[in-house]
C-alpha cells in the first residue's frame, strides 16, 4: 500500500495507516527523505491518529525520519497520538526524540508554520 | 479456546498481534490493556524472528478464582536462548544493538512475565495480563 504525501505550503503531511508493515514503514520513510529533497519542504507532520500501537521498531522508524529529515534541514511534528498509543510507549520505554508532537494536525501545522517565519 | 501462530517472518509478528488484540477485546479488556497486549506480543515475536529465526506465538484465554479472566501468551522457539537473564531484562541491554526495551518493556505492560530459557535449546516467555486482579 502506498502512502501518499502531500504537500500543502512548505509542509508535508504524511498519515500513517492503522496497522502499516514493516516493509511499508521502511518504504515511507524512503519516500519522505526523497519528497523532502525534491520539494525542499522544512517542515514534516506526521499524523499517527488512526496508528493502534507504536513498538520498539516503529519508534525506532518514527526516531529515524525525524532525525533524517533534521540532518536534511527539515523540522518534523508528530499530531493525533491516541491515549493508548501513549500509554504503552512511555510503559515500553520509547521515546519520541528531536519531534514536536501536537494533538491536532492543525495545531502541529501551525506550529511548523511558526517555526519557519521565526514567530 | 487456543490460537497459535507460527512465526517466520516479521508480517507473522503484525499478525499474531492483530490476533492477541482481537482476542483480548473480545474477553473484555479494556483499549489500554488490548494494546498492553498487542504490543508484548509484538515485542516477543520479533526477538523470535531476530534472534531465533522462527517460532511460534501460543494464545489462550484463562479462568481464574472465582469470576477473573485472562489472557495467556507464550512465544516459543528453538533458538539459540538467552545466555545472561538478568542482563536481558535490563533497559536498554541488547545484543543487536536494539533499543534493549522488548523484554523489560514487555515485563512492564504485563501482569505476569516468566522466562524459561536453555543455551542451544530455546526459549520460552509467558505472559498473563488478567481481566480484574492480579494474581502472582
Ligand atoms: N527469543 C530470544 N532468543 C534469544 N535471545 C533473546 C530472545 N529474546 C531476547 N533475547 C536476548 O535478550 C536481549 C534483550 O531483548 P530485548 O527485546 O529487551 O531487546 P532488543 O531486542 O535487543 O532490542 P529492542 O527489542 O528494544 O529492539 C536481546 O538483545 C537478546 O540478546
Ligand atoms: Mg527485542
Amino acid at each position: 500500500m502506498q502512502v501518499p504525501i502531500l504537500r500543502m505550503n512548505d509542509v508535508l503531511i504524511v498519515t500513517l495507516g492503522e496497522d502499516i508493515t514493516d516493509e511499508e514503514a521502511i518504504s515511507i520513510k524512503h519516500d519522505i527523505l526523497v519528497r523532502i529533497k525534491e520539494t525542499e519542504c522544512e517542515g514534516l507532520l506526521i499524523d499517527i491518529s488512526v496508528v493502534d500501537l507504536i513498538d520498539s521498531f516503529m519508534g525506532r522508524v518514527l526516531n529515524e525520519i525525524a532525525e533524517m529529515a533534521r540532518l536534511m534541514g527539515s523540522r518534523t511534528a508528530i499530531t493525533g497520538m491516541s491515549p493508548q498509543v501513549a500509554i504503552t510507549m512511555v510503559e515500553l520505554g520509547l521515546k519520541l526524540e528531536g519531534v514536536y508532537t501536537a494533538l491536532t494536525v492543525e495545531r502541529g501545522f501551525e506550529w511548523l508554520k511558526n517555526q519557519k517565519t521565526g514567530a | 479456546m487456543q490460537e497459535t501462530i507460527q512465526i517466520l517472518s516479521e508480517a507473522d509478528a503484525i499478525v499474531a498481534r492483530q490476533r492477541g488484540r482481537e482476542i483480548a477485546r473480545t474477553l473484555g479488556f479494556s483499549i489500554v490493556d488490548q494494546t498492553r497486549i498487542a504490543i508484548s506480543i509484538s515485542e516477543l515475536a520479533r526477538n523470535i524472528i531476530l534472534y531465533a529465526g522462527t517460532g511460534e506465538v501460543l494464545i489462550t484465554d484463562l479462568v481464574a478464582g472465582y469470576d477473573d479472566i485472562g489472557i495467556e501468551v507464550i512465544a516459543a522457539d528453538n533458538g539459540p536462548g538467552i545466555s545472561d537473564l538478568n542482563l536481558a531484562l535490563v533497559d536498554g541491554y541488547s545484543t543487536s544493538n536494539g533499543l534493549g526495551m522488548g523484554l523489560p518493556g514487555t515485563k512492564r505492560l504485563m501482569d505476569e512475565f516468566s522466562i524459561d530459557t536453555t543455551p542451544g535449546v530455546g526459549t520460552r516467555i509467558t505472559i498473563r495480563k488478567w481481566l480484574h486482579s492480579r494474581h502472582f
